[in-house]
């Protein structure tokens, strides 16, 4: 498993504080999640553009990114605009390929690599670890805070635990086929993997209540905001709200 | 004797998991005094990880009373006062870490005990560097080796300043050389605490007594009788350490080993060093 491929990194924006980074990021895909018009979502795109090369993130895994992604969206290509009403664009002997659902897929794919293209450049530049923290003194609850922390930590330990019991289901002969036998033994390794799960849950919960945990949460974070930072809050609510005008302006127009 | 409560006193303690049909301890009468030095042994499955928990207050016995400094202790809230003062060593330290980071991690029990940050991380940092740990400081913790998580797991409850350990198996999976580090470091240490090992040498290097669990019972081990054993070493005729110890060694490979009372050993480990 690949995390935090992004996060190491001397940019401006991998130096900047989480808090701001997780606001930012929320305000702005917010907007282009809830935008209509080609004009906003394309400025959003540059946006994430921009952010990308301020980030300095290496291009090419960025791309290899993206092209998972828009695999998924290829098969809005073909759906949306064979099933959409409405007039046609053009024909494709019986087929009808509507032209607001072309309009429709093309917005979707723009919307979709900009919000992409913002969480890597504002988000994968902070370690999940600075990204609890920085919940946790945004005042989110404790349990969100803790959820993403927890599942950071453990998701190797559990990803580790299948693996070896797939190990050992191999070294003794097991090979995957369309059986009964198949079915009921990955039924048995996906069980086992929960069960142990659980038994470590308890086990670490009892660990922390052993060091005294009783439900708050506490950071060893006390970095204050500096001016870069706020600037950097001041050029993205900018920009939030630069998309926002343009939405509008297109809306009424 | 002496008139001061023992840190932590058993009495008739009996414990049968529910649902079991035999009892995992039964009976048993156990105190624990302040720098007392105990090791325990039994068989795989006689109860010893269980005992461990009933002391900290995670299982319930089934019968009998456990006192922490003469007060019997009898609700989770009594347990608040033990916990604070007897550190638990987990089995797994993959239980114990639980922090993205290493100091995060060892800074989280005094951050709970009401440590602001800045204290915490001070307490966290010394404690690293008391146990030579300080290159681990800002690394993630589920990337250390086992041999590190032992060592870091150990630092989060030295931290917390505690007066008495229960260490559960800490010598498993450790190479012979951070093996050889934390005889050290319990050697160095001021606290009373009782080590959960099948690892015989290792026992004999820490422990002044030798209680053993046999049949749900603690016996308190008074005669444990030398033996000699053969093993083998790969690689025997290139130099190398022994538990962690120089050991001059001609080329025979079975040689005869002692193994037996811990303080018995000592001396002759001694000379061992010095040749
Ligand atoms: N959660 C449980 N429910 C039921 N039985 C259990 C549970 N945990 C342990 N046991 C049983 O209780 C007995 C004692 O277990 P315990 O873990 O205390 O042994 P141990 O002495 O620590 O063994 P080891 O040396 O293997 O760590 C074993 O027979 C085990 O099967
Ligand atoms: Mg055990």
């Amino acid at each position: 498993m690949t995390f935090e491929s992004f996060c190491r990194g001397n940019s401006q924006l991998h130096r900047a504080d989480a808090r701001i980074k997780l606001v930012a990021t929320l305000a702005l895909t917010l907007v282009i999640a809830l935008c209509q018009s080609f004009y906003t979502a394309a400025a959003g795109l540059g946006l994430g553009l921009g952010l990308i090369l301020l980030a300095r993130l290496p291009l090419g895994m960025i791309f290899r990114r993206l092209l998972v992604v828009n695999g998924f969206i290829g098969f809005l290509w073909l759906t949306l605009p064979l099933t959409y009403p409405g007039a046609a664009a053009f024909s494709l002997g019986p087929l009808h390929v509507s032209r607001a659902g072309l309009l429709l897929a093309g917005l979707i794919t723009l919307k979709t690599n900009a919000i992409i293209l913002i969480f890597i450049s504002l988000l994968a530049t902070s370690s999940v670890a600075e990204l609890g923290h920085a919940m946790a003194r945004l005042h989110l609850p404790a349990k969100l805070c803790l959820l993403l922390l927890f599942s950071y930590r453990y998701i190797f330990v559990i990803n580790q635990e299948y693996q070896r019991l797939v190990r050992a289901a191999r070294l003794r002969g097991f090979k995957p086929g369309t059986n009964l036998h198949t079915y009921r033994s990955y039924a048995h390794l996906f069980g086992m993997t929960l069960v142990k799960s659980w038994n470590r849950a308890e086990r670490v919960h009892q660990a922390m209540l052993l060091r005294g945990f009783s439900g708050r949460f506490y950071t060893l974070d006390e970095r204050r905001l500096e001016r870069r930072d706020l600037m950097l809050l001041g050029l993205l609510s900018l920009a939030a709200a630069g998309l926002i005008i343009m939405e509008i302006l297109k809306r009424i127009s | 004797m002496t008139s001061t409560p023992a840190l932590l006193e058993l009495e008739q303690i009996s414990f049968t998991y529910p649902g079991a049909r035999h009892p995992v301890l039964e009976n048993i009468d156990f105190s624990l005094r302040e720098g007392q030095k105990i090791g325990l042994i039994g068989t795989n499955g006689s109860g010893k990880t269980t005992l461990f928990h009933i002391i900290m207050g995670l299982l319930t016995p089934t019968a009998g009373r456990l006192f922490f400094q003469g007060r019997e202790l009898q609700q989770k809230r009594d347990f608040l006062a033990l916990r604070r003062t007897i550190g638990l060593l987990f089995q797994d330290a993959d239980d114990q870490l639980f922090s993205p980071t290493v100091i995060e991690d060892v800074a989280f029990g005094p951050l709970n005990l009401g440590a602001t940050p800045g204290e915490a991380r001070r307490r966290a940092e010394k404690t690293l560097s008391e146990l030579g740990l300080t290159h681990l400081k800002e690394r993630i913790t589920h990337q250390l080796s086992g041999g590190e998580k032992k060592l870091v797991s150990l630092a989060t409850i030295l931290v917390m300043e505690p007066r008495a350990l229960l260490l559960d198996e800490p010598t498993n999976n450790l190479d012979a050389e951070t093996r050889t580090r934390l005889i050290e470091i319990l050697e160095g240490l001021d606290l009373a605490y009782i080590l959960i090992s099948h690892d015989w040498d290792f026992l004999a290097h820490t422990s002044r007594e030798i209680f053993a669990i046999d049949k749900g019972h603690l016996l308190r081990s008074e005669n444990i009788y030398f033996h000699n054993h053969r093993h083998f070493h790969p690689c025997g005729d290139i130099p190398h350490k022994h538990g962690g110890q120089p050991h001059p060694h001609d080329h025979e490979h079975n040689h005869e080993h002692q193994h037996g009372h811990p303080e018995e050993t000592r001396p002759e480990r001694e000379e061992k060093q010095k040749s």
